[in-house]
């Protein structure tokens, strides 16, 4: 029997459940964790400069892994701090534990130093959340978080742990538990037969269908298997934005990603098909438009591992509630054992449409620079793809930048796709690369940012000195915040109200101060070879600094109200 | 329509907030409820009553299904059921009022559990309706305090909501 205080617990069992890294900022309320951390050699702590950044960090890292990202930070403004990286994870299903160092239990309630209610605080943004009671529940409640964050639809689970908790002269015996119960936590396994027939019974009738693939199919690791029913099926494929790289997006058999900003052929496929095969995507409004107008001859087949996501924005024909493998795998076997095959006849025609679509916008996705005219932002994230020959973890902010390189980078994997698209949150990027990059060495991870996004994090440049984090940064640089100059420009005549960034900091005096190298790029005849020397530096962290056109807008767009199809093509064209 | 929906949830600190904060969270609307542990301490029963049309409904019992500290829940108002609501009220009670008020109280198969010389407190149980209607039947007589506890409601029948 091995008798242990809570804090030695608390890192015991992490070593115990895999973890290598954690991500946080020590604080009185954590301390006795913070000893125990350093009194161990298996989990190791990686110092951030904000807590929110240790949020993003262990996302980034859950993103491009599958596995939880663990946070350690401490109670009242360590805990608040995190609640933007909590609620970022929790609106893009990602598994996340996050401990909480908290007053002594019996100052709770007392408005004691550094004290706040965070169990309140993020209880609609959390999958779920704990209390310690008692130092020897410890191992079953940590079993209990990394269970629940991990399973069903995955997301970020609280632990607040009161520092009594952790007081090193209480000892308790330590059992790694193997496994927990939980009785009213049932994660879905397979979906209804029935219903996965009728599924594949409507598949093979259609004549214009869609498959459209969400964030679910990386979430629950089932790309390889959707690629292989895109397959087997010859229909077209879409994705939303959180489902990029779930098909091979340089495969002709994809048309690109869906909604707001996604491809032409992408949202006039939906529009016009017959048939939307839906699989782990929660059709949010920036996917859908309209509702009322989303896909008006479609029957819709939606396979969901949250029963909820099933039906809460548009109708459903056929609600599957299953996970993407097993219901998928289903699928297959059906086709297998089918005496009928897809209409091919109806799936030639369907194809000959989507390629007209897909050839009135080649060469005129958007208007290349003229000499003498600032670099376009899309050239650069081309330029980016070139550099990386499209194998690199790219990783966003939120913003114009973000949609250039959702649109113009082809991610033929899953997982290499980073980007906060459920909350949309600023700063998100550079702390979620650095998760990735320090978890995996051996792979080129490039944040695309903007110099406003950049700006919400960038203390971070400090972290990746002291441990070493050689990201490569792309800072689109349109000296404005341009999507919301973007949106003043179609909304409010052009008003700029504080969409306009004053005194930027010379960047690449800024990123070198940390030790880092950072050039600037002005002209598009330097981009090439600045990308390339910037790549070349495997051990450094680079940050290119390149200037593009402010008055660039992102399209193709939906009109607002409008339907899949309604679209601005450019500042002129319209469908 | 109106449902009444009715949730095992565990017996623990923090479960009622999640359900509550449910509602307010995701804009559903709360008309009633009540709370109290089961004859298993480690269960609590909720009932709510709530309104909505078909897709609300639908995703009230989703969500509810999804938090971690729901064990079980039922839509009472899918089936046979019965519901009741206990209240107490206050009423001004002098002269040829006491009479009036006792006799009512009576028709409504209510009992007065206290009695000062100006105010009588009723006890009525029902379901919401009969309750209201009770306090209509009041009418002039002044009403100084009127407590209901929600909703609470069970299936008819053999159908029963346990583990």
């Amino acid at each position: 029997m091995e008798l242990l205080s809570g804090a030695d617990m608390i890192t015991r069992f992490l070593a115990d459940e895999g973890v290598e890294y954690i991500y946080g900022y020590p604080g009185g309320a954590a301390l006795h964790i913070y000893d125990a951390i350093h009194r161990q050699d298996k989990v190791h702590h990686i110092l951030v400069r904000h807590e929110q950044a240790a949020t993003h960090m262990a996302d980034g890292y859950a993103r491009a892994t599958g596995k939880p990202g663990v946070v350690l930070v401490t109670s009242g403004p360590g805990a608040t701090n995190a609640v933007t990286g909590i609620a970022t994870a929790y609106m893009d299903s990602i598994p996340m534990v996050v401990l909480c160092g908290q007053v002594m239990s019996h100052l709770i309630g007392e408005d004691a130093f550094q004290e706040t209610d965070i169990i309140g605080v993020t209880r609609p943004i959390v999958k779920h959340s704990f209390s310690i009671k008692h130092p020897a529940e410890i191992p079953e409640v940590l079993k209990k978080a990394f269970h629940i964050a991990t399973t069903g639809r995955p997301g970020p689970v609280v632990v607040d742990i009161p520092k009594d908790m952790t007081a090193p002269t209480e000892k308790y015996e330590y059992v790694y538990p193997k496994k927990v119960k939980l009785r009213s936590y049932t994660p879905v396994g397979r979906g209804h037969t029935g219903q996965i027939k009728k599924a594949v019974e409507l598949m093979l009738k259609a004549k214009r269908p869609v498959l459209y693939g969400g964030g679910g199919l990386i979430l629950g690791q089932a790309a390889e298997l959707f690629t292989e029913l895109a397959r087997k099926l010859n229909f077209p494929v879409t994705t939303s934005l959180m489902g990029i790289g779930a098909f091979p997006q340089t495969d002709k058999q994809s048309v690109g990603w869906l909604g707001m900003h996604g491809s032409y052929e992408a949202n006039q496929a939906m529009h016009h098909s017959d048939l939307v095969v839906c699989i782990g995507a929660r059709f949010d409004d920036r996917a859908t438009n309209n509702t009322a107008k989303f896909c008006p001859t479609a029957r819709i087949v939606h396979v969901d591992v949250d029963p909820s996501s099933i039906g809460k924005t548009v109708r459903v024909d056929v609600p599957i509630v299953g996970t993407a493998t097993s219901v998928i795998e289903e699928m297959l076997s059906l086709l297998d054992e089918s005496r009928s095959a897809p209409d091919a006849a109806a799936l030639t025609d369907w194809w000959k449409q989507i390629d007209d679509w897909r050839a009135s916008r080649v060469g005129r996705l958007y208007e290349p620079a003229q000499p003498g005219e600032p670099m376009k932002p899309q050239q650069v994230v081309e330029a980016v793809w070139k550099a990386t020959k499209g194998q690199a973890y790219v990783v966003t902010d939120v913003g114009q930048h973000q949609m250039y390189a959702a649109q113009y980078y082809k991610f033929d994997k899953p997982n290499r796709w980073i980007t906060s698209g459920g909350l949309g949150t600023m700063g998100f990027g550079f702390p979620a690369a650095m998760g990735i990059k320090l978890n995996k060495p051996q792979e080129e991870v490039v944040l695309i940012t903007g110099e406003g996004s950049f700006q919400m994090m960038m203390q971070e440049l400090s972290t990746c000195s002291q441990f070493g984090i050689p990201v490569k940064i792309i800072n689109l640089n349109n000296q404005s915040l341009g999507m919301v100059r973007q949106w003043q420009d179609l909304n409010y005549n052009s008003r700029h109200a504080q969409s306009y960034m004053q005194s930027l900091p010379d960047f690449k005096m800024l990123v070198e101060s940390y030790g880092h190298v950072a050039m600037k790029v002005e002209k598009a005849e330097d981009l090439d070879a600045a990308m390339e020397k910037a790549f070349a530096l495997k051990d450094k962290l680079v940050f290119l600094d390149v200037y593009v056109d402010p008055r660039e807008h992102v399209y193709p767009m939906q009109v607002p109200q409008g339907s899949m199809k309604d679209m601005l093509l450019s500042k002129t064209e319209r469908t | 329509m109106r449902h009444i929906i009715s949730i095992l949830m565990e017996n623990e600190a923090g479960a009622l907030s999640r359900v509550v904060g449910l509602f307010s969270q995701r804009n559903f609307n709360i008309e009633t409820l009540n709370v109290a542990p089961t004859d298993d301490p480690t269960l609590s029963r909720l009932t709510v009553t709530t309104v909505g049309d078909d897709r609300v409904i639908e995703q009230i019992t989703k969500q509810l299904n999804k938090l971690i500290d729901v064990v079980k829940l039922v839509d009472l108002t899918e089936g046979q059921h019965i519901e009741r609501e206990l209240m107490m009220v206050k009423v001004k009670a002098v002269g040829a009022q006491r009479a009036e008020v006792k006799r009512t109280t009576e028709i409504f198969r209510g009992q007065i559990i206290d009695v000062t010389p100006s105010v009588y407190t009723i006890q009525l149980t029902g379901e919401a309706g009969k309750l209201d209607a009770f306090i209509q039947a009041l009418g002039a007589n002044t009403l100084l305090e009127v407590v209901r506890t929600g909703v609470s409601g069970i299936s008819r029948g053999e159908k029963v909501l346990s583990l």
